[in-house]
C-alpha cells in the first residue's frame, strides 16, 4: 500500500476509534445509571473519570519510545477487549462484587487510559507523513466527527435495537478490526506481525462469541441480580415470571416485583382469605380473580362446604406452571388441579362483563396498581361489575398494597369501594417479606360477627382478628379521591408513595 | 488527497445515514385510501345522470346521513312519522362520525369524542340518557355518566423537548412570563365561560345560536384569533401554540385563520357537569362518535339508501321531487315527498337545488385521517401512552389510541388514528394536492411524522388506511358566524328544511345533532 493509502487508512482509524471511545463512555455511564440509579451523578462522574484517564493515557504515551506501530496495534486490541466486554462484565459482576463502584471506575480508568494513548500515538505515527498543521487539523476533525456519530448512534440505534451488552461487543469488534487492518496494511513495518495477528484474531473471536451469546449472558446475570438462584424464568406476553430459590425459601417475582416468599406467604394468604370466608358459613361458590399461583385457592379449599372455585387469571403460563411444577404444586397443595377448582385464563375485567354467575365470596388478588392498565382493576367501574357477580349476602376481599408505605393508596381503594355502595372493613397484617400489608373486605350488607375457622391455620385465629382492624395513627384513614377509570387517582397516589419510599 | 478525503467522508456519512434511516425507506405498507367517495361526489359536478327508472312516494326524504341526518331520522321516529327515506352518499351513514373496524379494534374516521354537554344542549342530553351514556343524576342534578364511556385516564400527553409530558399545555422549559400568560389567558376564558350578556344568554353557548348577541362579544367575530391575542398582549410562544393547536383540532385551521369568537368559543363554551367526572371530561369509544352514529343508524337501517347520490331536489305542486342515483347499479330513482330535510353540506346542497342562496363563500377545511394498525403499543420517554398523543413540533395533530377505552390490561396490538388538518396553504390548493397523493405518498408522510416521536415505529406498522376529507368541515373565518352568509343559510326553501353543522360555522356533534332535530320540528309544522 502506498503512503497516501496509509495516511487515509490511519485517518479512518482515528474516526473509528473516536466513535468507539465515546460509545464505551456512554455504555459505562448508562449501565451505572441502570444499576445504581441517579443518572445525573453517574453520567457526570463517569465522564469525568474517563476524560481524566484519557489524560493519564496521553501522558503515558511519552514513555513509548520505539515500535510505535506495534504498540498502537496492541493498544487497539486491548481497548477492543476491555471496552467491548465492559458492559457484559459489569452486568454479570454486579451482584458478585461487594463494591460495584470500585469495579466500575477501575474498568473506566483502564479503558480511558488506553483510549488516551491512541491519539498521541497516531499523531506520532503520522508525523512526517503530513505537515504539522495538516496533521493536527485532520486528526482532530475526524476525532470530533467520530464523536458526533457515536453520540447519535448510541441513543437512536444502539440502545433501542442492539441493547447495551451487544453494542459493547459490536464496537469492540470494530476496534479490534482497526488494529488488524492497520497490521495488514503496514505488515512490512511492524515487528512480530505474526504474534500480533494471532492476538488480534483471538480478541475478535472472544468478542464475537460474546456478541452471539450476549442474550444468554444477561439472563444468567439475572440470577445474581435477585441474589438467589433463578430456577425458572420466562417472558410471557403478559409479564416476566421469575422463580428463585434462596437458602430456605422459594420466591416468585413478576416483572421483578416480589409476589411471595414461601417462608411467610401463608401469612398473606391466610389473611387474605379467612377473615372474610370464615364468616360466610353458607358460601358455596367462590371466585378468585388473579391469584394464578393457587395459594389463595389452597386456603379456600380448607372449607369443605365450598362446592366450586373459579379462578380467572390472565396468564396461562402462570396457571400451567403452578399446576404442573412439582416444587410449586407442593407449595399450593395441588390446589389448581383439585376437582372443585375451575381455572380460566382471561382478563378479569372482560370476563366479568360476560359473566352471569353469582358468587358468595370473591377474592381480588391483583398485582399492586403500579400502572394505568392494572389501575383499571381497582376502579368504581370494576367494582360495580364485581358487585353484579356477588350474592347479596356475600363478600369480596381485595389485596390493597401496604397501608404503611402507600397510605393514600390503601384508603383510596376503601373510598372507591364505598362509592360503589359496599360496606367496607379494612384490615392489615404483618407479612415479613412484604412489610405491613393491607386488605379490604367489602360487602353489600353488614356481615355476621362470627368466625368459624378451618383447622390447620398458622396465622389467623379468633384471638388475632380484632387486632387486624386496628389502624395506628401512621396508617389511619385519610381523605382521598375515589378511583375511577377517568381519573386513575389510585395509580397516581401509588406512584408518588412508592417512589418516595424506594428513595429512602 | 482532497477527493479521497471527500469520498471517504461521503462514504462514512452515507453509511451512517443509512444506519440511521436504515429500514425506513422503500418499505410499502399494506392498506388503501378508503374514502371519501370522491368520484361519486364529483359526478354532481359533471352531471350526466340517467333518467329515473322508478318513482316512489315517501312522506319525508332526508338527504345526507351524517349526525344531522341521523338526528332528523330519530326525531321523525319520535314524532311517529316513520314513512321516510334517508339517502347517504357513502356506504355507511355517519358523515364525519364515520368509523371502521378490523381484527384488532374499531376506530374512528373523523369525530371521535363529545365533551360533557352543557345544560342548554337539551337534545344531546336527552340522547345520552336514551343511549345509557348518562345513567342517572346526583342530588344536585349533575348527570352520572357511564364510567366506561368517559375517556379513561391518562387523557392527553404532549411530546416536547424530547419527552412526553402530561396534558397539552407545554410545561417544559417555559418562562415565568409564559406561566403568567397561561394564568391570565385561562382566567380570561373562565370569566367568558360564566359571563351572561345583557340578553341573559350565555356569552358562548352550545348550540351557538343560543349565545348572547351583545355587540362587544359579536365584535370578536370580526378579527382573527391571532389578532385578538396580540391585542391582549398574549404573545407567549407556547400559549399561542396551544391555542393554535386547539383551533386546528376543532376547526381544521389555526389562529391566523379562524375568528376570535370561534377561538374563544372553543375555550369558554364548555359548562358541562358530571357527578363522576371533571368539567373537561369527554365521552369516547374505540370507534369515536361512530359509536353514536351506529346507534342512531340502526333503527332506520331498512329506510336508508347508502351509496346513493342525490342530484336533484325541486319543488313541484306542493310536493318535493328528489332524484338520486344508485351508484353501483347506475340507475336513478325519483322520490315524491311531502317534505325534505337537506342534511348535506351546503356546498353539496348547491349542486342539488337550483338557485339556493347562502353559503356560497363558506370555506371548508381539508383533512387527512389515517388508521394505523400496530403490533406494539407506542411508548416513549416520560408520561405513558395516553388517549390523545400530540407532538409539538409536528404539523399533524398527533394520534388517538383506539384501544384506549379497552379494559384489557395488556393489549399487544392497537390501532391509532392519525389526524392531519391540511391548512398550510389555501384550502383549494391543499385539497387538490391531497387528492393527487397516492397511498404510498401518504404512508411516507404519516410514518415520517410518527417516526420522529417513536423512532423505529415503522417496523411495527401492519396496515395504514387513509381517508381524505376534501371538505372536512366548515371553517369559522372572521365574519362567518355572525355575518350575513350564515343567516342566509337558515330559512326553509318551500318544503325543504336544512340541517347541517356548516349552518353553525363550527363542526361539532352538538350543533349537527340539534340542527337535525330542530329541522324536523320545523318541517312537520310546514307540511302539517
Amino acid at each position: 500500500m502506498n503512503d497516501r493509502g496509509i495516511r487515509v487508512l490511519l485517518l479512518a482509524s482515528v474516526f473509528t476509534i473516536a466513535t468507539c471511545g465515546l460509545i464505551y463512555e456512554l455504555i459505562a455511564s448508562t449501565i451505572a445509571s441502570y444499576l445504581l440509579g441517579d443518572s445525573v451523578t453517574q453520567f457526570s462522574t463517569i465522564i469525568g473519570v474517563y476524560l481524566f484517564a484519557m489524560g493519564i493515557g496521553s501522558w503515558l504515551s511519552r514513555y513509548v519510545e520505539k515500535d510505535l506501530l506495534r504498540v498502537f496495534i496492541q493498544v487497539e486490541f486491548l481497548i477492543a477487549l476491555f471496552g467491548g466486554s465492559a458492559s457484559a462484565t459489569l452486568f454479570v459482576l454486579f451482584a458478585h462484587v461487594s463494591s460495584f463502584r470500585v469495579l466500575l471506575y477501575a474498568i473506566v480508568l483502564v479503558i480511558g487510559t488506553l483510549v488516551g494513548l491512541e491519539i498521541p500515538l497516531l499523531l506520532r505515527i503520522l508525523e512526517g507523513r503530513l505537515q504539522f498543521k495538516d496533521l493536527i487539523s485532520k486528526v482532530f476533525t475526524f476525532d470530533y466527527i467520530g464523536a458526533l456519530l457515536a453520540s447519535l448512534l448510541f441513543p437512536l440505534v444502539l440502545v433501542p435495537y442492539c441493547g447495551l451488552a451487544r453494542s459493547g461487543f459490536l464496537f469492540g469488534i470494530l476496534n479490534g478490526a482497526v488494529g488488524l487492518v492497520a497490521l495488514w496494511a503496514l505488515r512490512g513495518q511492524v515487528r512480530g506481525a505474526r504474534a500480533l495477528r494471532f492476538q488480534g484474531v483471538a480478541v475478535l473471536v472472544l468478542l464475537g462469541a460474546g456478541f452471539a451469546y450476549s442474550e444468554r449472558i444477561i439472563t444468567w446475570s439475572e440470577s445474581y441480580a435477585y441474589g438467589e438462584d433463578v430456577i425458572f424464568a420466562k417472558s410471557t406476553p403478559y409479564q416476566r415470571i421469575t422463580i428463585t430459590r434462596g437458602a430456605d425459601d422459594l420466591r416468585l417475582y413478576l416483572n421483578g416485583n416480589l409476589q411471595f416468599s414461601s417462608r411467610d406467604e401463608y401469612r398473606y394468604h391466610e389473611a387474605l382469605v379467612h377473615p372474610g370466608l370464615a364468616r360466610l358459613p353458607n358460601a358455596r361458590r367462590v371466585l378468585v380473580l388473579g391469584g394464578g399461583d393457587g395459594l389463595a385457592v389452597r386456603e379456600i379449599l380448607r372449607y369443605p362446604q365450598i362446592e366450586s372455585i373459579t379462578l380467572v387469571d390472565l396468564d396461562p403460563s402462570m396457571t400451567r406452571l403452578f399446576s404442573t411444577q412439582e416444587v410449586l404444586t407442593r407449595l399450593n397443595g395441588n390446589s389448581l388441579t383439585a376437582s372443585r377448582v375451575h381455572v380460566l385464563n382471561s382478563d378479569a375485567f372482560t370476563w366479568l362483563r360476560e359473566n352471569r354467575d353469582v358468587f358468595d365470596f370473591i377474592v381480588a388478588d391483583f398485582p399492586d396498581p403500579s400502572n394505568f392498565s392494572i389501575g383499571k382493576l381497582y376502579t368504581t367501574a370494576f367494582y360495580q361489575r364485581a358487585r353484579h357477580a356477588l350474592a347479596a349476602d356475600g363478600a369480596m376481599v381485595i389485596q390493597c398494597t401496604s397501608p404503611f408505605v402507600a397510605r393514600k393508596s390503601f384508603w383510596c381503594i376503601d373510598e372507591t369501594l364505598r362509592a360503589c355502595g359496599f360496606l367496607t372493613e379494612p384490615y392489615h397484617a404483618l407479612v415479613p417479606s412484604f412489610g405491613e400489608w393491607g386488605f379490604i373486605l367489602a360487602s353489600p350488607r353488614p356481615m355476621a360477627d362470627e368466625w368459624k375457622f378451618p383447622s390447620g391455620l398458622r396465622f389467623i385465629d379468633a384471638k388475632s382478628i380484632p387486632a387486624l382492624s386496628e389502624f395506628p395513627p401512621d396508617m389511619s384513614r385519610l381523605s382521598v379521591q375515589v378511583n375511577r377509570l377517568n381519573n386513575q387517582a389510585l395509580v397516581r397516589y401509588f406512584d408518588a408513595e412508592w417512589a418516595r419510599y424506594s428513595q429512602q | 488527497m482532497r477527493t479521497t478525503r471527500r469520498k471517504f467522508i461521503g462514504t462514512v456519512g452515507a453509511g451512517a445515514a443509512a444506519m440511521l434511516v436504515g429500514c425506513k425507506n422503500a418499505r410499502r405498507f399494506p392498506g388503501a385510501i378508503i374514502g371519501a367517495s370522491v368520484s361519486a361526489g364529483h359526478r354532481l359536478r359533471t352531471g350526466n345522470f340517467p333518467a329515473p327508472s322508478e318513482t316512489i312516494e315517501k312522506k319525508v326524504v332526508i338527504v345526507g346521513g351524517g349526525i344531522a341526518g341521523l338526528a332528523a331520522a330519530r326525531r321523525l321516529d319520535q314524532r311517529d312519522q316513520r314513512d321516510f327515506l334517508l339517502i347517504e352518499l357513502e356506504r355507511q351513514p355517519g358523515g364525519n362520525a364515520a368509523s371502521g373496524r378490523n381484527a384488532v379494534s374499531a376506530y374512528p374516521w373523523g369525530a371521535h369524542y363529545v365533551p360533557l354537554p352543557n345544560d342548554e344542549s337539551a337534545e344531546v342530553l336527552a340522547l345520552f340518557e336514551e343511549l345509557g351514556i348518562i345513567r342517572g343524576h346526583d342530588a344536585n342534578g349533575a348527570p352520572l355518566y357511564d364510567e366506561e364511556s368517559l375517556c379513561a385516564d391518562p387523557m392527553e400527553r404532549l411530546f416536547d423537548a424530547g419527552r412526553w409530558q402530561e396534558g397539552l399545555l407545554p410545561q417544559i422549559g417555559i418562562t415565568e412570563n409564559d406561566r403568567q400568560q397561561y394564568e391570565n389567558f385561562f382566567a380570561h376564558m373562565d370569566s367568558f365561560r360564566s359571563l351572561r350578556g345583557s340578553d341573559d344568554r350565555p356569552a358562548f353557548a352550545i348550540p351557538l345560536d343560543l349565545s348572547s348577541r351583545d355587540a362587544p362579544l359579536l365584535a370578536l367575530d370580526r378579527k382573527t384569533m391571532a389578532e385578538w391575542m396580540t391585542d391582549n398582549g398574549w404573545d407567549s410562544v407556547p400559549l399561542r401554540w396551544h391555542v393554535d393547536y386547539s383551533c386546528r383540532d376543532d376547526y381544521g385551521a389555526g389562529i391566523e385563520q379562524v375568528s376570535a369568537w370561534a377561538g374563544v368559543h372553543y375555550f369558554a363554551s364548555r359548562r358541562g357537569r358530571a357527578a363522576n367526572a371533571d368539567r373537561d371530561a369527554v365521552v369516547t369509544w374505540p370507534e369515536g362518535n361512530g359509536w353514536i352514529a351506529k346507534k342512531l343508524a340502526a333503527p332506520c337501517a331498512t329506510r336508508t339508501r347508502s351509496g346513493a347520490v342525490v342530484y336533484n331536489v325541486e319543488q313541484s305542486d306542493g310536493a318535493v321531487i328528489v332524484d338520486y342515483l344508485e351508484v353501483e347499479r347506475e340507475r336513478s330513482v325519483r322520490v315524491k315527498a311531502h317534505g325534505v330535510v337537506c342534511a348535506a353540506p351546503r356546498f353539496v346542497a348547491h349542486r342539488m337545488i337550483h338557485d339556493l342562496p347562502g353559503g356560497n363563500d363558506a370555506v371548508y377545511s381539508p383533512w387527512m385521517v389515517a388508521n394505523i394498525t400496530l403490533d406494539q403499543l407506542p411508548a416513549g420517554f416520560g408520561t405513558p401512552l395516553a388517549w390523545d398523543n400530540v407532538a409539538r413540533s409536528s404539523d399533524s395533530l398527533g394520534y388517538v389510541v383506539a384501544t384506549h377505552q379497552n379494559v384489557h390490561p395488556v393489549p399487544h396490538e392497537t390501532v391509532i388514528t392519525h389526524y392531519w388538518p391540511l391548512d398550510a396553504a389555501a384550502p383549494a390548493d391543499e385539497r387538490q394536492r391531497a387528492l393527487a397523493r397516492t397511498h404510498a405518498d401518504w404512508c411516507e408522510r404519516i410514518v415520517a411524522d410518527l417516526d420522529r416521536v417513536h423512532p423505529g415505529i415503522h417496523s411495527h406498522v401492519r396496515n395504514i388506511d387513509v381517508w381524505v376529507w376534501g371538505h372536512g368541515m366548515v371553517r369559522p373565518v372572521p365574519g362567518f358566524i355572525w355575518g350575513d352568509a350564515r343567516q342566509e343559510m337558515q330559512p326553509a326553501q318551500g318544503r325543504i328544511v336544512f340541517a347541517h353543522s356548516d349552518m353553525s360555522g363550527i363542526s361539532i356533534f352538538e350543533e349537527a345533532f340539534t340542527r337535525g332535530t330542530q329541522a324536523v320540528d320545523d318541517l312537520l309544522q310546514l307540511i302539517a
